[in-house]
């Protein structure tokens, strides 16, 4: 691996372009609060991702109460039970999974990695963390509105989201999750412009595109889908509100509800699902690259290896963005489409598992042979690894029409998109999380709390949705309050369901260790130093721990290097920081 | 990448054209648009993102139209003007393209005089820009107002299909909040280029920079757009 010699013919030159002029804050709300910080914004959105997050845990438990114990809790009767399901999916795709890894992750380690001082347009930046805490409030408003928050499914498609039918549909459940995605939406693009741009045009000296860490990588190509893709959901957000608030006909047509003709007529309801699903489609990579990016960068700081295969990793991120563009209608293939666009979407959807298993194939290389510690992060990572693959296959049945049709809405696909963007993404967060903790508070998490955290989180993962498989090959459908007595699922499916529960129940107790590690090590946790993982990316060569103001000292940091100079043989460490400089790299180990 | 001994900054000797000057930008070092400042890049990639609203918003009225089971309205009866006798189809809308295509040259005039530092000139010639915007807000106001006391509505029309108003008054509101967000900003751009304030390194309200005559170009880069975005409304929803 040759070194960039900054000789007379290429000297790395001073950090004079680019003159940031720096908000300072002049106060502790300025600081704290109304920040124009990247990486305390990071944090807020983590935080505020991670609460609202918590509310879908509990939404999870409860619908598990009522699969396991049908009839048994009162409470939950089949309204509420649609509702739960609805708030749980939306708040997990886009409230926590999306909100957590482009604002938290992406805010605090873009600028970081990059060798930024912040984001491009830090004001634009806060108003985005602001504009989603509102997003996030309406939705939470929607709860206590009459009529209780929408029950039409995460995908809200019409016409029964806006009938009477469907809880929320006429009140003013419906209205609340319209108007709080279009505000996620409009917040989002404000940070995503900042992601975008800061990792085109504001890198540090001798940071090239190819010497970046995957994960930003994943990040970088997440957001572009991200705003490309959000406009599709926005656009049907506000057709959808015009049909429930001035009776427009969009998504409509013509209807006879409880024996009345209703006003609508001539709309299109598969209209909403291709808009739909433009969207939902690459949401499910904007949710997937990030983990991709984060989990190279984790296996290779935690194996002591450099990745393998560096540029097939960027391309495979770049190509899978790209294609997940072209695949949205394999959700819709009971929709009634025409049967030669299900023969177009099979074949791009299955051409998307090349650059995926480049991916897996590749993050396996980079263990071959490794150093690997089994720290709490690489736990994670590769319980991502093989829940990925897991989720990845089930995805190839689902993907052919011929399978797909009889699958179709049974517990197998909710298996399916449980392990691959469920669980998978959720085990880079926790991955992330423990990696990163230690640069953003200069404390170690407990590590026994966290191998706990782990063990059963995993194993429990896969206690509850490995059987969910099995239950939708019998036919078990999905979003059934409760299917009562059938010809075709017997009757030790009951015990299957109750045992899943309880493991449920198990699993997201277990969440409050984490929790409770987060908060306990702030002040506890042993002093990690500024660099514990001996990692060689930017973020860990800050001057202070955690970063200050503006993140570097006087100047950016000179890059020489890619991001994964693991084991270079005749180096003096195991690892070369991608910004030291070649002759103490290779020298005698006096920079230790 | 490790095995390429590489560090292109921009003293480096660099291909000049074509693909390799591409290849070349994209793999250097700090930028991958050389010589393009944040705020453009920022303002070409949300425009990326707002033509793909754009997009959706019009193939989603081609959609509609065509699942519609009613007859749509004829667009040259219905927006035709009755002046002096005469029946004129697409009269008011011929003005209206005529006046927000006007108003992309006197920006593109702006834009050079503020390059030229010729303040006069480049606030002048924005706060024209603004009034042709805002004679275009105008006109549409007058047109809906039309239409509405015709009794069009979101929900029904008296000529045929009801998607005719909804996707009109939608997608029309929508180009006509763009074009009076841009008129705003021209606005206050204008009075920023009159006071001098990219000479003196006046700083901004909220966000500490100093701004530069380059905010000129970029609300000009947004005016274009929405003049551009206004052509594709006027051929797919009233030429069709």
């Amino acid at each position: 691996m040759s070194e960039i010699v900054p000789g007379a013919d290429h000297p790395i030159p001073h950090d004079h372009a680019d003159d940031v002029e720096l908000y300072h804050p002049h106060s502790w709300i300025t600081k704290y609060v109304f920040s124009q910080d990247a990486k305390v914004i990071g944090i807020q959105y983590s935080l505020t991702a991670m609460a609202i997050g918590l509310v879908a845990l509990v939404l999870s438990w409860l619908m598990r109460l009522q699969l396991g114990f049908p009839s048994t809790f009162s409470f939950i009767d089949p309204p509420s039970y649609y509702q739960f399901i609805t708030m749980h999916g939306m708040i997990m795709v886009v409230y926590l999974l999306t909100a957590l890894f482009l604002g938290g992750f992406g805010n605090y380690l873009i600028p970081l990695m990059v060798g930024a001082r912040d984001m491009v347009f830090p004001y634009a930046n806060m108003l985005s963390y602001w504009i989603y805490l509102l997003a996030v409030l309406v939705l939470v408003a929607s709860f206590f509105a009459p009529g209780g928050p929408t029950g039409a499914g995460w995908t809200l498609y019409p016409p029964q989201a806006i009938l009477s039918g469907t809880p929320g549909g006429q009140g003013w459940g419906i209205i609340l999750m319209l108007v709080s995605l279009a505000l996620f939406i409009i917040g989002f693009t404000m940070g995503g412009l900042n992601y975008v741009v800061t990792v085109l045009q504001a890198r540090t000296r001798g940071m090239t595109l190819m010497r970046m860490p995957l994960t930003v990588w994943g990040i970088f190509t997440a957001t572009v889908m991200a705003l490309l893709a959000f406009p599709a959901l926005f656009v049907g957000a506000v057709m959808m509100l015009f049909d429930r608030l001035l009776g427009t006909s969009f998504f409509m047509p013509a209807l006879v509800e409880m024996g009345q003709q209703l006003r609508y007529g001539g709309g299109s309801p598969i209209l909403f699902q291709h808009l739909f699903w433009f969207f939902g489609h690459p949401e499910v990579y904007i949710v997937a690259l990030p983990a991709f990016g984060i989990v190279s960068d984790l296996i290779s700081t935690h194996a002591r290896r450099n990745i393998f295969g560096y540029r097939m990793m960027v391309w495979a991120i770049v190509g899978i963005g790209a294609l997940s563009f072209i695949v949205w209608a394999h959700h819709m293939y009971v929709s009634g489409m025409h049967p030669w666009f299900g023969f177009f979407f099979a074949t791009t959807t299955l051409i998307i598992a090349v650059p995926t298993a480049i991916k897996v194939y590749n993050w396996l290389l980079t263990l071959w042979r490794g150093d690997i510690h089994l720290t709490v992060p690489m736990l994670f990572t590769l319980a991502f690894i093989v829940t990925f693959l897991n989720g990845g296959l089930t995805g190839l049945f689902l993907g052919n029409v011929v399978v797909d049709v009889p699958l179709s809405d049974t517990m197998f696909v909710v298996a399916h998109f449980h392990m691959v963007m469920g669980v998978a993404p959720i085990m880079v967060i926790f991955g992330g999380i423990y990696h990163w903790y230690p640069k953003v508070t200069g404390r170690m998490m407990n590590d026994a709390m966290g191998k706990i955290h782990f063990w059963v989180t995993f194993l429990g993962a896969y206690l509850i949705f490995f059987p969910m498989h099995y239950l939708g090959l019998l036919g078990v459908p999905r979003r059934y309050h409760e299917i009562g007595p059938t010809s075709f699922v017997p009757d030790s499916a009951e015990t299957l369901n109750a045992f899943i529960s309880v493991v449920a129940l198990v699993v997201g107790a277990a969440q409050m260790l984490f929790l409770f590690n987060l908060a306990w090590s702030l002040r506890r946790g042993r002093e990690a130093g500024p660099n514990p993982w001996n990692a060689t990316t930017l973020e860990w060569q800050t001057p202070q721990t955690p970063p200050g103001h503006g993140n570097w000292g006087k100047e950016t940091p000179p890059v020489y290097r890619w991001a994964y100079a693991y084991g270079v043989p005749g180096a003096a460490r195991d690892f070369i920081p991608q910004n030291e400089p070649p002759a103490t790299a290779a020298g005698d180990g006096g920079s230790g | 990448m490790p095995d390429t001994p590489l560090i292109r900054t921009q003293d480096a000797a660099t291909p000049t054209s074509g693909w390799h000057s591409l290849v070349s930008d994209w793999s250097s070092d700090r930028h991958a648009f050389k010589d393009v400042s944040w705020g453009k890049a920022m303002m070409w990639i949300f425009l990326l993102s707002d033509t793909f609203i754009f997009g959706c918003f019009l193939l989603s009225y081609m959609t509609v139209r065509m699942s519609t089971t009613t007859p749509w309205p004829n667009p040259s009866e219905v927006f035709a003007l009755e002046i002096a006798g005469t029946n004129m189809p697409l009269i008011l809308i011929a003005i209206m393209t005529f006046v927000l295509i006007t108003s992309s040259g006197t920006m593109a005039m702006a834009v050079n005089a503020g390059y030229r530092r010729n303040r006069r000139a480049a606030a002048l010639l924005m706060l024209v820009t603004a009034l042709f915007g805002a004679a275009f807000v105008g006109m549409q106001a007058f047109e809906w107002s039309k239409l509405i006391h015709e009794g069009v509505r979101p929900w029904e029309n008296p000529w045929g299909a009801a998607q005719f108003g909804s996707t009109f008054f939608m997608i029309t509101g929508f180009h006509g909040t763009h074009v009076t967000i841009g008129v705003i900003f021209l606005l206050i751009v204008a009075r920023k280029v009159w006071r001098g304030d990219f000479d003196s390194g006046r700083k901004g309200f909220f966000t500490s920079r100093k701004g530069r005559y380059e905010i000129v170009e970029i609300t000009g880069l947004y005016w274009h757009f929405v003049d551009l975005v206004w052509v594709f409304i006027f051929a797919f929803f009233y030429l069709w």
